[in-house]
């Protein structure tokens, strides 16, 4: 645990912080008024995941400073993410036709 | 970043080993390896959740005004603990231990409360009527999705209480460096981080509108 070698220049103190927070409480009283505005569902699940992942986006740059860290870190772990997630979207129904494929009734 | 690497180590060593090419320490880069499974854990039982919704047609919306304003409070709650715990590492970064201390502890508070608040609003549901197999309002598997997400995402708020107060002490006592802070940190900004996908999914989009 030697000291971080490269431990690039993060963003300027707390004040910055303070106002990633105070955004980040605007966007969640956003989806508070969204909840009560009785849109369609699919309309308001595009509307709140899409502000979900703007929150997601900013807590993972600022508050866990990947922002700053090398590109290479950056590149390493958000594309894996993400694309394991949506593979899981692809194949998540097979969990339900597998049963059906007889390995497991016969 | 790349032209640095070159002025530093001339362009030569660092696809050769014995190098850090993501400049972080070892342990750091274990825990964003964590969170990322975790993620995709979250990610599993978050689909779950929404296949099974939509697959319902029955599905209940049993969260009135005062269920929302509790969610609303532990979100506020949990967005804060965040802030504190930034504070936590820039001022352990800074060396400034008792500082720090005090902030990891207002972390915990935080957390603490977080809990406090969501079983609270567990033991409302319950007295409803809300059962793991049963409710009186509509799909059952509405209790199993609920109980199973928000029960994994309080596990980890307990667990990371417990593992701040580790790091805390430890940092204290100078067994921990300033470093340990930071990878605290990444899992509490992680935890608070999933919050921002249960809250709107399960809380508001469920909200009891009349």
């Amino acid at each position: 645990m030697n000291a971080t070698a490269g431990h690039s220049e993060g963003p300027a103190g707390m004040s910055w912080f303070l106002k990633v927070w105070a955004v980040l409480l605007v966007l969640t009283a956003v989806e508070i008024f969204l909840a009560y505005e009785e849109l369609p569902v699919h309309i308001m699940l595009i509307l709140l995941m899409g502000i979900s992942l703007i929150k997601a986006a900013m807590i993972v740059a600022y508050f866990m400073h990947l922002r700053y860290e090398r590109t290479s870190l950056v590149w390493t772990l958000v594309p894996a993410t993400i694309f394991v997630l949506v593979m899981m979207t692809v194949f998540f129904s097979d969990s339900l036709r597998i049963v059906r494929l007889g390995l497991f009734l016969h | 970043m790349s032209e640095l690497d070159v002025a530093v180590n001339g362009g030569q060593q660092i696809w050769q080993g014995g190098e850090s090419p993501y400049a972080i320490p070892s342990n750091k880069l274990g825990m964003w390896l964590f969170i990322v499974s975790d993620s995709i854990t979250f990610g599993a039982v978050l689909f779950c959740y929404a296949y099974l919704r939509l697959a319902s047609p029955d599905w209940p919306s049993p969260f009135h005004l005062a269920s929302i304003e509790n969610a609303t409070v532990m979100t506020f709650v949990l967005l804060s603990s965040s802030v504190t715990m930034v504070a936590a590492v820039e001022a352990a970064k800074a060396g400034r231990i008792a500082a720090s201390v005090r902030w990891l502890a207002a972390t915990m508070l935080g957390g603490v409360i977080f809990d406090i608040l969501h079983i609270r609003e567990w033991l409302g549901l319950i007295h409803e009527g809300l059962r793991l197999y049963h409710n009186d309002w509509g799909s059952p598997l509405f209790g199993a999705a609920f109980f199973t997400l928000t029960g994994l995402h309080m596990t980890h708020v307990t667990i990371g209480v417990i593992y701040l107060c580790v790091v805390a002490i430890g940092f204290r006592r100078g067994k921990f460096t300033s470093d340990d802070v930071e990878i605290s940190g990444l899992y509490w900004h992680f935890v608070d981080l999933v919050w921002m996908f249960i809250f709107p999914l399960v809380y508001l989009l469920s909200a009891r509108i009349r």
